[in-house]
C-alpha cells in the first residue's frame, strides 16, 4: 500500500439517503467546514443539512443574458440605423421599426444565459477535474449507482484520523476508509 | 363529534400510482439502463441500422445530386417556390418541440414522469433539428453561400435584412439547437458518470470518464447543478414556444391568402407538440418491446398520459382548423375565402381531407382509456398523426402556393423522385441516429429516475435499516 502518499480525508458510505441526510446534519453540528456527501442523485433537503445556502448560479446568468440582449440591440440597431441601412420594397427604416428585431433580441438573449449556464456549473463546480483523490477509493464506484458517501477532508481544521473516525462510526458511517490523495 | 373525524388513510382509489413499478431498487435501475449500452450489440440492432443507413446515404447522395446540378432536380418550380423541402422542414423542427416540452416545461410544472422518457425525447429533439436544418440549408441553392445568413461583415457588401422572418428563423433553429445540445449533456453528466463508473475496459472507461468531466456526485456540486438545470428548463420553455412561433412568421408575415394569420403562431406551436408526441410514442413503444426490462420505467401511466397530451393538442389543432375555416368566410375577402375552398376541394382536396381525419377525428379516439393503454393501437394511431402533421404542413404551403390571386399565375405541383428520396433520407438519417444514441448512451435518465423512487426521499425511512 502507498502510505508515503499524502492523507486526503476519511470517508464513509451510509445505507440511504435518510441515512445520510442526518449524518451530515451532526457533521455540520460538529463545525466540519471541509467535507462533502456524494449520492447518486441530488437529496431533497441535503443543502440544509449541510448549511449551504442558495445557489448563486442565476448570477453570472443575468450577466450572460444582458450580454446577449446589449449584443442583439447593437448587432441589428447600429446597422440598420446608423451605418448600412438595408432597404427593401422602401419600406420604413428608421426607428420605429424596431419590433421587428425582438425575435433577434429574445433568442440571442436566450442563447447567451444557456451558454453562460452550462460554462457557469463548470467554473463554479471547477469541472472538468478528471482526477479527485476519492476516484482512489474502490467503494465510490458506487457513488454514481447506489452508494451514499460521506468524505471530511483532511485540511478541515478539525479533522483528527482517530477521531474523526469514531465520530464518522458513531453516527452511523460502514466501511469508514482513510483516502490517500 | 367523533364520526366526524376525518380518516387520514388514502382510499385506494385515489392512491397514486408508482412512477417506477414493481418497486424496483437503485441498482436495478443502474443495471436495466446501463446494461443496454454495456451488452453485446444485438442481432436486431444492425438488421435496423443497416437498411436505416442505407437509407440516410442515399438521402444524402440526392442531397449532392441537387447541390451539382441545382434546385431544378426538384418538382418545385413558381409558382410553388416552396414545397416539400419548407414542409419537411417545418416537419422536422416540429417533432423536436414535444422532446423539449417533456425537458423543460413538465419539469418546470414538477411532472415527475417525465424523468423515464425525457433523455430519449431530448435526443429526439436533437436529431429532428438536425434533419430540418437541411432543408432550408439546401434550399438556398447555391449551398456555398449559405454563409450570407449569417451577420460577417464582408467584402461584398451584404448585410442579412433582420428585418425579415427568415432570418428570425436562422437565429431561432440555430438557438434552439445549441441550447437542446447544452440542456442534453447537461443532463448526461451524472450518467455518464454512472457508465464510467461501470465500465470493464480501460479504453471505454477513458472516453466517458473525458466526457463526464470529472463528475463525483458531489453535493456541492449537485447545488449549482440543479440551479443550473433549473435555469436551463427556464430559458427553453419560452425559447421552444418562440421557434415555432417564428416558423409560423414564415407564413403569416406574408400577404399570400390561407398564410396571413394572426392565428398561426400558437396553432403551430399546439400541432408541434401533438406531432413531437406522436414520434416519441413512435420510437419509445418498440424501444419497450425490445428491451422489457423498460416496462417497470417507462410504464402503461407514461403512455397514458402521453395519449392525453396527444388528446388535448390534437383537439386544439382540430379547433384551429375550423376557426380557419370560419374566419376565411366571416373575413369576407374573397381570397381569403377561395383559399379555403381551394383548400378543401381543389387540387389538393384529398390532402386536406387526409390531414382532417389523421389529426382531427383519430386522436379522438384517445378518450377511450381502453385505447390509450393498448399500446398497438397507440402506436396505431400515433403514425396517423405522424402523417397527418405531414399534410398539414403540405396543405398548407401547397395549396395557397398553387392557387393564389391570378388564376393565371396558378400552378400544379407534384414531386420529383430526388425530393421524395432525400425526404425518406432524412428518416433514414433520423432513424439510425436514434439507434446510435441508444448504443453508446444511456437512454433514461438514470440520476434523474432515482429522485422519484420512494428511497430517494430522505425522509423516507428505509424498512430493513434498523
Amino acid at each position: 500500500m502507498a502510505e508515503y502518499r499524502k492523507v486526503y480525508g476519511l470517508g464513509a458510505e451510509f445505507d440511504s439517503a435518510h441515512d445520510l441526510l442526518h449524518a451530515a446534519e451532526k457533521i455540520r453540528d460538529a463545525g466540519f467546514k471541509r467535507w462533502d456527501v456524494h449520492t447518486p442523485f441530488p437529496v431533497h433537503g441535503m443543502d440544509a443539512a449541510m448549511g449551504l445556502g442558495k445557489s448563486w448560479l442565476s448570477a453570472p446568468v443575468l450577466v450572460g443574458g444582458t450580454t446577449g440582449l446589449v449584443t442583439a440591440l447593437v448587432l441589428t440597431m447600429v446597422p440598420s440605423f446608423g451605418i448600412y441601412p438595408v432597404i427593401v420594397h422602401g419600406k420604413p427604416f428608421n426607428f420605429f421599426t424596431s419590433p421587428a428585431f425582438m425575435p433577434i433580441f429574445f433568442e440571442l438573449t436566450v442563447l447567451f444565459s444557456a451558454v453562460t449556464a452550462v460554462f457557469s456549473i463548470m467554473a463554479f463546480n471547477r469541472l472538468p477535474m478528471w482526477y479527485h483523490p476519492v476516484f482512489n477509493w474502490k467503494r465510490f464506484e458506487r457513488a454514481s449507482d447506489d452508494g451514499f458517501f460521506l468524505v471530511i477532508e483532511s485540511r478541515d481544521p478539525k479533522f483528527n484520523e482517530a477521531k474523526t473516525r469514531e465520530l464518522l462510526e458513531s453516527i452511523g458511517g460502514k466501511h469508514v476508509t482513510l483516502i490517500h490523495d | 363529534m367523533s364520526d366526524a373525524v376525518v380518516s387520514l388513510e388514502c382510499p385506494k382509489e385515489l392512491e397514486r400510482v408508482p412512477l417506477v413499478t414493481s418497486a424496483r431498487k437503485f441498482p436495478w435501475i443502474t443495471q436495466a439502463v446501463s446494461e443496454i449500452v454495456e451488452n453485446r450489440t444485438p442481432v436486431w440492432w444492425w438488421v435496423l441500422f443497416l437498411p436505416l443507413s442505407a437509407l440516410a446515404l442515399f438521402g444524402l447522395t440526392c442531397i449532392g445530386y441537387q447541390i451539382s446540378n441545382g434546385v431544378g432536380v426538384w418538382g418545385e418550380n413558381h409558382p410553388n417556390g416552396w414545397a416539400w423541402d419548407i414542409t419537411n422542414f417545418v416537419f422536422w423542427i416540429g417533432i423536436g418541440h414535444a422532446g423539449t416540452l417533456i425537458s423543460a416545461i413538465l419539469f418546470l410544472t414538477r411532472q415527475k414522469w417525465r424523468t423515464s422518457i425525457n433523455r430519449a425525447s431530448e435526443a429526439m429533439t436533437l436529431f429532428a433539428v438536425m434533419c430540418a436544418a437541411i432543408f432550408p440549408g439546401i434550399h438556398v441553392g447555391r449551398v456555398w453561400m449559405a454563409w450570407f445568413l449569417a451577420p460577417i461583415p464582408n467584402a461584398n457588401a451584404i448585410w442579412p435584412n433582420f428585418r425579415s422572418p427568415l432570418l428570425w428563423d436562422v437565429f431561432a433553429v440555430s438557438t434552439y439547437f445549441t441550447v437542446s445540445v447544452l440542456f442534453w449533456y447537461t443532463g448526461l453528466v451524472p450518467d455518464l458518470a454512472t457508465l464510467r463508473d461501470r465500465a470493464k475496459s480501460r479504453v471505454v472507461k477513458y472516453i466517458y470518464g473525458i466526457f463526464a468531466l470529472g463528475w463525483r456526485g458531489s453535493n456541492r456540486h449537485w447545488r449549482h447543478y440543479e440551479m443550473a438545470y433549473l435555469i436551463l428548463a427556464g430559458l427553453s420553455t419560452p425559447l421552444v414556444l418562440s421557434v415555432h412561433s417564428i416558423v409560423s412568421f414564415d407564413f403569416a408575415t406574408s400577404i399570400v391568402p390561407g398564410w396571413h394569420t394572426t392565428i398561426f403562431p400558437p396553432y403551430f406551436v399546439a400541432g408541434a407538440i401533438f406531432g413531437g408526441f406522436a414520434m416519441v410514442l413512435t420510437i419509445l413503444l418498440p424501444a419497450r418491446i425490445v428491451y422489457p426490462k423498460l416496462d417497470d420505467l417507462i410504464t402503461r401511466q407514461h403512455v397514458d398520459k402521453m395519449a392525453k397530451i396527444i388528446l388535448l393538442t390534437g383537439s386544439i389543432v382540430g379547433y384551429a382548423y375550423l376557426m380557419e375555416l370560419f374566419i376565411a368566410w366571416y373575413s369576407a375577402n374573397v381570397y381569403e375565402r377561395a383559399a379555403f375552398w381551394n383548400r378543401a376541394f381543389g387540387w389538393y382536396g384529398w390532402a386536406y381531407w387526409c390531414m382532417m381525419t389523421c389529426n382531427v377525428v383519430i386522436p379522438q379516439f384517445f378518450w377511450i382509456k381502453k385505447l390509450r393503454t393498448n399500446y398497438i393501437a397507440v402506436f396505431i394511431i400515433c403514425q396517423f398523426v405522424n402523417a397527418g402533421m405531414w399534410f398539414e404542413r403540405f396543405v398548407i404551403i401547397v395549396t395557397s402556393l398553387a392557387q393564389d390571386f391570378l388564376p393565371s399565375s396558378w400552378g400544379h405541383y407534384s414531386p420529383s423522385w430526388v425530393e421524395i428520396w432525400t425526404f425518406a433520407g432524412t428518416f433514414g438519417i433520423f432513424l439510425s441516429l436514434f439507434l446510435l444514441f441508444m448504443r453508446f448512451l444511456p437512454m433514461i435518465a438514470m440520476s434523474e429516475i432515482k429522485i422519484v423512487v420512494p428511497e430517494a426521499d430522505a425522509h423516507h425511512k428505509p424498512s430493513t435499516a434498523h
